[in-house]
This record gives structure tokens, C-alpha cells and sequence, in this order.
């Protein structure tokens, strides 16, 4: 088999750039570039040939793998990494680091390197000049790699590791102009959070190996159908879950992610599209038999995701930067995957994850070529780009119409399926409530394109079109937002016998039959939000600032975003530090009080005790004998217990 | 008629008039002289159990032999102690060593 060398290879080669980068061509950013985009290239054709010779194995073989473990299609190879034998009542410890290509992990290499391999070549253009230049790359290259390995990794352990890393990189690269405090603290609180979320994975993990002894994917989906009830299963579900809920920034954890936006913009469209936020998706994906099998998370992950698809896209609506726009609509689009997933639609959510990272990724850099162009980042100071901009304007709506599900590009198809994967499932309240976001998230996009690329051009800004290394990554996501989609429709399963959900996951996704009701009404709803966005933005007819007056208090209500970040600068500044107070004065009185008691306490006997030492020989030799004269006496009296006689 | 109880009534003796010497005594060549007074009276223990004892061989005197030189030894490294002490000090006193005074 050729799949697991190539896998091998494809996570191996960012991290080979980054090394490179790191220690030998530092000074020479131009190469470094070369090399990012190289090792990103490579992974990318490595994907794809994974890619493609699982759907081989897949459609030769005639059946689909029973989900995650991917007996029949695939490979799986692990090594023993670190192996401490049972003693007694310890059981031990097995961890073992393996590659597993599946359906799933290698539609996410192609995903995850594809994004990255564009990302990596639009930045050539985008960080031109830029002092960091070359770690930059270094970073970028890090970044893919982690995430590649948290793709392929098969088990737990070894996802957390590749989890942790994908947290630093984000760090790294969020707090990238880090002499700038905004992005210090944007930097320092996406990691914070992703430490709360983190530490119940990890919580989960430990738990989860105590119970079944391993922490292989495929032995688990065995061992847990065997669990499935228990109290210990249901706990460590939910403790996995908090993980995921951090690294996707699903409420109450969304905190993080409009903050990120203080990082370039491509590292932006990376985290977005394809590394960081995926990941979340992707765990629960690959842990399915784990969360499927506890009825309550997944009733929790769909109304979280459901509730977070709403309060994201409200927060949007009101927006003026450009980039938080897009980083709410990522946060409602995440609570869409969630949704699909908590209704049990695995397909779903992974199929709208992939047209997600397009889209979006195309977005953002769209986004990133008007800051690039404009240096501005407020809608409102822009205006008539798209006369200077012809291409990133143009690629933009084709995102933008993506993303609010206009027929027939790729977000159409999958919103559509999770919308008819709620109903189908009887979740009335979440289709509503899908309906309802669909609508904002039409509305937003539109009033951005309506306020930034049309109207009158603003004075003062000398737009102009970005160059190559830029435009064509645009391009290219653009064909891919069109064509996407497809991959989910029943023409496809049509034309070749099997379509995107079961190639991912067994069972046929509801979507594929094309209802046209479900259909009809989610477009409407689009075109009713784009329609609304014209009326008040494009042709003025409704005045912004009266409907910003008729809805007062819940428009200061949505601009602050809901007051969740003051909600939680109240709790850190008021009880944390309240309880900080508390442990430090436990901490320097009790704990330091008992241990600087005893060195006290030790200081003070010495003090006493040399007293005794007179320092005369004489007085010694006294004792001595006084002493040996005790012990002869004693060890020779029967009645002193004496055994000599 | 002499047996072995008054040769140990004299070791004894003799072991605690040189314990006396060594611990009581002020000037530090009397105090060696008390040491002295008791390795011999180890020394006469020992060659008296040997005579009086039931072991063929003269185990008991080949100690006294060791003692003997041990104690020759001793008193020469002792005698060269107290002669730097007095060339340091003027004094032999040994009251006046308390340098291990705590």
C-alpha cells in the first residue's frame, strides 16, 4: 500500500519546511517562502493521491466502511511509542502513534492541504515587505502540520498532541504582530480559552483510558457499542465534547475567535477554513461512535450549535469591520456543523465543512485583498471597490452567495442538508432556527457587499486590484465554491453510484434526494435577506440609522456583542481574582507558613542543641564511656531484656 | 594461690586509674599517660584470659603483641601533637583546647 508512506509524507513535509525554515533560512525569506510553498504543494498532491485511491478501494470494494474504523477502505498503521508494563493493581500504560487513512481523514488532507497550499501562496503577495517574513512561513508551515497530524492521528493521545499544537500555532500566529497589544492579547486570550476547553478534553481522554484500557479509534467503536448506558460513558462524552466546543469557539467559548482577527488575514482564512476551527468539527466526526452513543450530548451539541448559529449571526448583523463580519458568520457556520451533528447527520456536518473551508477561506482572503488594497477595514469608509477590484469583487459574491445558500454553489447543498437532516430527525425548533440564521447570514453578507464594493467609492482610498499570488488563489477557490457543492447533490450520486455521505460515513444523507420544499423555502429565505440587504444598503429606501433607532436597545445589545466579554471581564476581575486573593493568602500563610515553621523550628534546636557541645575532649571521652557503660550494663541484665547470659 | 579473678581485679584496677587519669587530668602528657595505663591494662586482660582460657592457641598474647605496637604508634603521634600545641601556645593545658566549642 501506498497510503501510509504518502501520509506519512504529507504531514512530514511542513514540518521539514518549518525545520528548515527555523534554523537554515532565516535570512532569506524568499526561499523560506519557496520552501512553505513547496512542503505545502507536496502535501497537497500526497492528499490527493490518498484521496483518490480510497475512493478507488471504496468503489471497487462495493461497501462503505462501518465509519471510523475504515476496515475495508483505507490503511491503518501504528507503532508501539511509549509502552510501561502492568504492575500490580497499575494496569500500565500503552500509547501507541499511528496513521490512519480513511474516507474521512483523507477528504480532510485534502481539505486541510489544499487550503493551506493556497493560503501559503496567497500570503507570498499578502505579507510582502513584512519584517517577520520568514517566520512567517516557519509558522505556516507549523501550523499545516499540526493539523495534517491531528487528521491522520489514530487515537486520542495522539490527536490531543497534535490538538495542543495546533493551539500554539494559532497563538503564534494570532499574536504574529505581537508589538502590537490588540494582537498580544488577542494571541494570549485564544490560548487562555482554548485551555479551558482543553482541559476537559484532556479530563475526557484520561477518563476514557481508565475505563477502556486504550485510546485507538477503532478498538474504542468496538469496546464503547459495548458500553453504551453507562454513567463513565456519558462522562467522559461530555468531557470530550467541552474540547471541541473550545477549539470550534462554540458558545460559551466563541470569546476567542473574533479577537483572532488581529492576526494576518490569511492566517485568518487558515483558521477559519481549514485548521483551527475545523478541528473541533472534525474530533467530534471521527469520535462519533463515541458521542452518538450518549444521547444527551448530542441533544446538547445540537442546541449549543444551534444557539451559537443564532447569536453569532445576530452579533453580525451589526458589525462594521469587515474581517469580524466574517469571523461571526464563521462562528454561526460552526454552529450550523454542530447542529448537523447533535441531530446525528455526520455527513452533514462534515460535507458542510468542506464547502465551509472554501468559501470561507475564498472570503477571507477576498477580504484580505480589500485591507491589502484599501489599508482600511471599516465598511462603511469603503465603498465602490468593485470598479477598481474586478476579481476580488467578483470572487467575493460568489463566496458571499455561497454562504448565504444560493443555488446551486457549495453552500447551498450543504446547508440544505443540514436543514432537512433537523427535520428529518424531528428537531422542528433547530430547522426554524436554521431558517432564521440562513436569513441573517444573507443579510450580513449583503449589506458588507452592498456598503463595501457598491455605492458611491469613499475619498481618500486609492484601491486597487491585488497582484497575481493573490488573485489566483482567489480564483481558484471561487471555481471550487461553485463546483463543491456538487460532490453532495443527486446528480453526482447519479453519475457515479455514491455520493459524499456515504463515502464519509455509512448511511444515505437525507439531503441527497433534492427536496425541493426544504429547498425552495431555505432559498427564499436567502433571497429574502439579500433583497432586505439591497433595500436598506444598495437602494436606501430604508434608512439604516431608523432601524437602528426602531430596535434601540437591541441593536447597543448586538453591537456589544451581547455583553458576553464584559460578562466575563466581570467574573475573572470580581471572583477569579476575589478567589485568587483567597489561595494566595492560604498559599503564603498556611502552606509557606508550615514549611518556613519547620526550617524555624529547625533553626531554633540547632540554636539550643550546640549549647551542649562544650568543646572539651575530656567531657567527650565521659560520655562515651558513660555511655558504652549503659549499653555493657544493659545488654547483660536479664531483667533490662539482655541476652549475654 | 593467684587465679584469673585477681589478675582481672588488677586489670580492672589499673584500667580505672588510667580512665581517671585520662578524663580528669589537666596537662595533656598525663592524659596520655592515662590512655597508656589503660591499653596495658587490656593488655594484661587479655594475656591472663589466654593464660587461664582454653584455647590452644596464644590468640590473647598475639593481641597484647598488636596492642603494644598500636600504642607505641599512638604515643608517638600523640607526642608529636601536644609538641606542636606547646610550640603554638606555650601550654599543654588541656582545658585551654575548646576549638570544638559549639
Amino acid at each position: 500500500m501506498i497510503m501510509i508512506p504518502s501520509a506519512i509524507a504529507l504531514v512530514a513535509a511542513p514540518l521539514a519546511a518549518f525545520v528548515l525554515i527555523a534554523f537554515a533560512t532565516r535570512k532569506a525569506p524568499m526561499l523560506s517562502a519557496l520552501i512553505a510553498v513547496l512542503a505545502a504543494g507536496v502535501s497537497l498532491a500526497l492528499s490527493t493521491v490518498n484521496l483518490v485511491g480510497v475512493i478507488g478501494g471504496s468503489t471497487t470494494a462495493g461497501t462503505f466502511p462501518g465509519g471510523s474504523s475504515g476496515a475495508s477502505v483505507g490503511a491503518h498503521a501504528a507503532m508501539q511509542w511509549l509502552s510501561i508494563p502492568a504492575v500490580g493493581r497499575f494496569r500500565g500504560l500503552q500509547i501507541a502513534m499511528g496513521v490512519l487513512v480513511d474516507p474521512l481523514s483523507a477528504t480532510m488532507c485534502v481539505i486541510v492541504s489544499l487550503v493551506a497550499f493556497l493560503v501559503t501562496v496567497y500570503s507570498l503577495g499578502y505579507m510582502k515587505g513584512d519584517r517577520g517574513f520568514s517566520r512567517y512561513f516557519a509558522y505556516l508551515s507549523l501550523f499545516a502540520f499540526s493539523m495534517l497530524g491531528l487528521v491522520v492521528a489514530d487515537n486520542y493521545f495522539q490527536t490531543f498532541v497534535f490538538w495542543e499544537l495546533v493551539g500554539l500555532c494559532s497563538y503564534l500566529l494570532i499574536g504574529f504582530w505581537f508589538e502590537k497589544p490588540s494582537a498580544a492579547d488577542a494571541s494570549r486570550k485564544a490560548f487562555v480559552t482554548n485551555r479551558w476547553a482543553d482541559f476537559g478534553f484532556m479530563t475526557g481522554i484520561l477518563l476514557l483510558y481508565s475505563v477502556f484500557g486504550t485510546f485507538d479509534f477503532g478498538q474504542l467503536s468496538t469496546a464503547i457499542s459495548g458500553a453504551r448506558g453507562s454513567v463513565a460513558l456519558a462522562l467522559i462524552a461530555g468531557l470530550i465534547f467541552v474540547g471541541p466546543l473550545g477549539k470550534s469557539a462554540q458558545f460559551p467559548f466563541h470569546v476567542w475567535l473574533p479577537d483572532a482577527m488581529e492576526g494576518p488575514t490569511p492566517v485568518s482564512a487558515l483558521i477559519h477554513a481549514a485548521t483551527m476551527v475545523a478541528a473541533g468539527v472534525y474530533l467530534i466526526a471521527r469520535g462519533f461512535v463515541l458521542f452518538a452513543s450518549v444521547p444527551a450530548v448530542m441533544e446538547t451539541m445540537a442546541y449549543i450549535g444551534g444557539f451559537t448559529a443564532l447569536f453569532a449571526a445576530s452579533i453580525a448583523l451589526v458589525q462594521r469591520d469587515i474581517k469580524r463580519i466574517l469571523a461571526y458568520s464563521t462562528l454561526s457556520q460552526l454552529g450550523y456543523m454542530f447542529m448537523a451533528l447533535g441531530v446525528g447527520s455526520m455527513s452533514a456536518g462534515m460535507f458542510h465543512l468542506t464547502t465551509h473551508a472554501f468559501f470561507k477561506a475564498l472570503l477571507f482572503l477576498g477580504a484580505g485583498s480589500v485591507i491589502h488594497a484599501t489599508g482600511e477595514q471599516d465598511i462603511f469608509k469603503m465603498g465602490g471597490l468593485v470598479g477598481k477590484m474586478k476579481i476580488t469583487a467578483v470572487t467575493f459574491v460568489i463566496g458571499a452567495l455561497a454562504l448565504s445558500g444560493v443555488f446551486p454553489l457549495a453552500g447551498f447543498w450543504s446547508k440544505d442538508e443540514i436543514l432537512v437532516a433537523s427535520l428529518g430527525s424531528g428537531h422542528i425548533g433547530l430547522y426554524a432556527l436554521g431558517l432564521g440564521v440562513a436569513f441573517m447570514t444573507a443579510f450580513y453578507m449583503f449589506r458588507l457587499i452592498f456598503t463595501a464594493f457598491g455605492g458611491r467609492a469613499a475619498g481618500g482610498l486609492h484601491a486597487h486590484e491585488s497582484g497575481p499570488a493573490m488573485t489566483i488563489p482567489l480564483l481558484i477557490l471561487a471555481a471550487l465554491t461553485i463546483v463543491a457543492g456538487l460532490i453532495g447533490s443527486p446528480w453526482f450520486k447519479n453519475a457515479f453510484g455514491f455520493s459524499f455521505g456515504s463515502f464519509i460515513f455509512f448511511g444515505e444523507p437525507e439531503g441527497s434526494r433534492l427536496d425541493f420544499l426544504t429547498a425552495g423555502i431555505s432559498t427564499a429565505m436567502a433571497a429574502g435577506g439579500i433583497l432586505l440587504a439591497w433595500a436598506v444598503y444598495g437602494r436606501r429606501s430604508i434608512k439604516a440609522e431608523r432601524l437602528a433607532m426602531t430596535f434601540g436597545p437591541l441593536y447597543r445589545l448586538l453591537q456589544r456583542k451581547f455583553f458576553v466579554d464584559e460578562i466575563y471581564g466581570w467574573i475573572f476581575s470580581k471572583i477569579l481574582l476575589a478567589a485568587g486573593v483567597v489561595f494566595d493568602w492560604i498559599d503564603h500563610t498556611i502552606i509557606d507558613g508550615f514549611f518556613d515553621g519547620t526550617g524555624a523550628a529547625m533553626r531554633l534546636a540547632g540554636r539550643k542543641l550546640r549549647l551542649t557541645q562544650s568543646g572539651r575532649l575530656q567531657a567527650y571521652a565521659l560520655i562515651i564511656f558513660a555511655a558504652i557503660v549503659i549499653v555493657v550494663v544493659v545488654i547483660s541484665t536479664d531483667m533490662l531484656g539482655g541476652s549475654l547470659n | 594461690m593467684i587465679g584469673l579473678s585477681q589478675y582481672l581485679i588488677l586489670s580492672a584496677l589499673l584500667f580505672c586509674i588510667g580512665f581517671i587519669g585520662a578524663v580528669a587530668k589537666r596537662n595533656a602528657i598525663a592524659v596520655l599517660m592515662g590512655v597508656e595505663l589503660m591499653l596495658n591494662a587490656v593488655n594484661l586482660n587479655l594475656v591472663a584470659f589466654d593464660r587461664f582460657g582454653s584455647h590452644a592457641a596464644p590468640l590473647g598474647q598475639a593481641f597484647a603483641v598488636f596492642i603494644i605496637a598500636v600504642a607505641a604508634a599512638e604515643v608517638a603521634v600523640g607526642l608529636a601533637v601536644i609538641l606542636t600545641l606547646y610550640r603554638r601556645r606555650a601550654s599543654t593545658t588541656v582545658d585551654d583546647l575548646d576549638a570544638l566549642k559549639g
